[in-house]
């Protein structure tokens, strides 16, 4: 079984990373959402250095949307979700390495990209490590979350806004932890490990119910 | 089993013929009653006048959750019995429960606007409220994307599942977080901290919005049953002509 969970997590990695620039269309997004920002907010480096780590993870969640809508839609059209569908592996675990896959092509560069955009911002190093952390920790929940609304869209056809309506208000929790663990780090008081072990709290159940939840759509989609 | 006889949708379309006007009749009598008694109630000795906004705001806020308690315990049955009348309930619920959340955001900021000088303030609880009345238009929002409506039906009984987990932080958030919204003071371990004279003109308001919410639900899931049977006589006679 988990030979096959392994062939199917390479499988979406290698398809991920060979379709026309699908990791770094990701972060090429997340950098046009941070550079739009100080044009909305104006150049002040102090009030950007403030809003700086809230700013990334807006961007960085918004980055992790994108791609969700062909997750599975593609292996609907094509049939490969009926083949999956029988194989040995249970429909949550292909969802959960499709998950997996998803994010190491698409979260991942997020989480690498974000330092750069960081210094951009005028953060400073407790905060950039704080944000790294937290989008390393994070990022996970949010695709995983993201496969509910990825399963939705595949099964039934429909673009992108539907996940975006779906996922976001399920995202909120891991964005307040993950912004507060960033401020608990630059200013206080609360120490950074009160709202960072929450985030950790959060990722470890999302991680469990995208994938059962995905499933569970997918099997409702197929009737 | 007995109590799967009432699912039956032509039981249904008969019981709730005969419970409406009784549903309707106590929920416009305690309506009367408990808007009478909060009329009269003493002014609070901070709030004035306007903590008469309590009345209307506290029961709605009760059946936004109790709206979606429904439409969970209705996705149960779609996935777990797959019961028609389960669906046809989780579809009625939904724009109900959205509407009653509604009230409990304006009916907040028009009580907020006075007590704490601004309509909104991002507070742990309104934000979660904020947040189920985002939930019920995403519900909508995906039954109205599918055409086909059992697969609608299994679709949306999902992400109401899915998103279950927020009406436990509606509830406990102000525990959490405990910001400017004030305290639970009604349910809360050691008895209600509201004096007896406010308490009873809103238990009574709670029950007269409670019996509107059920009686507007059995009229939608009835519509509802109809709408669909007249699609199966539509569907029949339009194979007839073909044929």
């Amino acid at each position: 079984m988990m030979a096959a969970f392994w062939a199917l997590l390479r499988r979406d990695m290698a398809l991920a990373l060979r379709s026309g620039g699908g990791a770094g269309l990701g972060v090429v997004f997340f950098l046009s959402v941070v550079t739009i920002v100080p044009f909305a907010v104006g150049p002040d480096m102090v009030l950007l250095a403030r809003i700086g780590p809230a700013i990334l993870w807006i961007g960085a969640l918004l980055a992790s949307l994108i791609g969700l809508e062909r997750l599975f839609a593609a292996d609907v059209e094509d049939g490969s979700l009926d083949a999956l569908a029988h194989s040995s592996l249970p429909l949550e675990l292909v969802a959960a390495a499709k998950g997996l896959a998803h994010w190491i092509a698409t979260g991942l560069p997020l989480v690498v990209a974000a330092p750069v955009l960081a210094l951009m911002l005028n953060l400073e190093p407790a905060a950039i490590g704080a944000v790294v952390l937290t989008l390393l920790v994070g990022t996970p929940a949010v695709t995983s979350l993201g496969l509910i609304g990825a399963a939705f869209a595949g099964a039934f056809r429909r673009g992108g806004l539907l996940i975006a309506v779906l996922v976001l208000p399920l995202a909120i929790p891991v964005l307040i932890f993950a912004v507060s663990a960033t401020s608990a780090a630059v200013t206080g008081p609360v120490p950074f490990g009160t709202p960072f072990r929450i985030l950790m709290g959060l990722t470890l159940f999302a991680l469990v119910l995208g994938p059962v939840a995905a499933a569970a759509a997918l099997r409702a989609a197929r009737g | 089993m007995a109590l799967l006889d009432f699912a039956n949708p032509t039981r249904f379309l008969s019981l709730s013929a005969r419970l409406i006007p009784w549903t309707a009749g106590v929920a416009a009598l305690a309506l009367a009653l408990g808007f009478t008694l909060a009329f009269l109630a003493p002014p609070d000795y901070q709030q004035g006048e306007t903590v008469r906004i309590m009345y209307i705001h506290v029961p709605f806020a009760w059946l936004s959750m109790f709206g979606y308690s429904m439409l969970a315990a209705s996705s149960l049955g779609i996935l777990v019995w797959r019961h028609p009348l389960a669906d046809v309930a989780h579809k009625a619920a939904a724009p109900i429960g959205a509407t009653f959340t509604f009230l409990c955001l304006l009916t907040g900021a028009l009580w907020g606007r006075p007590m704490w000088g601004t309509y909104w303030v991002w507070d742990a609880r309104l934000t979660s409220v904020l947040v189920l009345f985002l939930l019920y238009l995403g519900l909508m929002a995906l039954r109205a994307a599918i055409d086909e409506p059992n697969r609608a039906g299994r679709a949306a009984a999902v992400l109401t599942l899915v998103g279950f987990i927020n009406v436990p932080i509606v509830k406990f958030s102000v525990d959490w977080w405990n910001t400017l919204h004030q305290p639970a003071s009604v349910f809360r371990m050691g008895g209600s901290t509201i004096d007896a004279s406010l308490l009873w003109p809103l238990l009574i308001c709670a029950l007269g919005f409670t019996l509107l919410f059920l009686t507007l639900h059995m009229i939608a899931m009835r519509t509802e049953i109809l709408r669909r049977r007249v699609q199966v006589l539509e569907a029949r006679a339009a194979a007839e002509a073909t044929a």
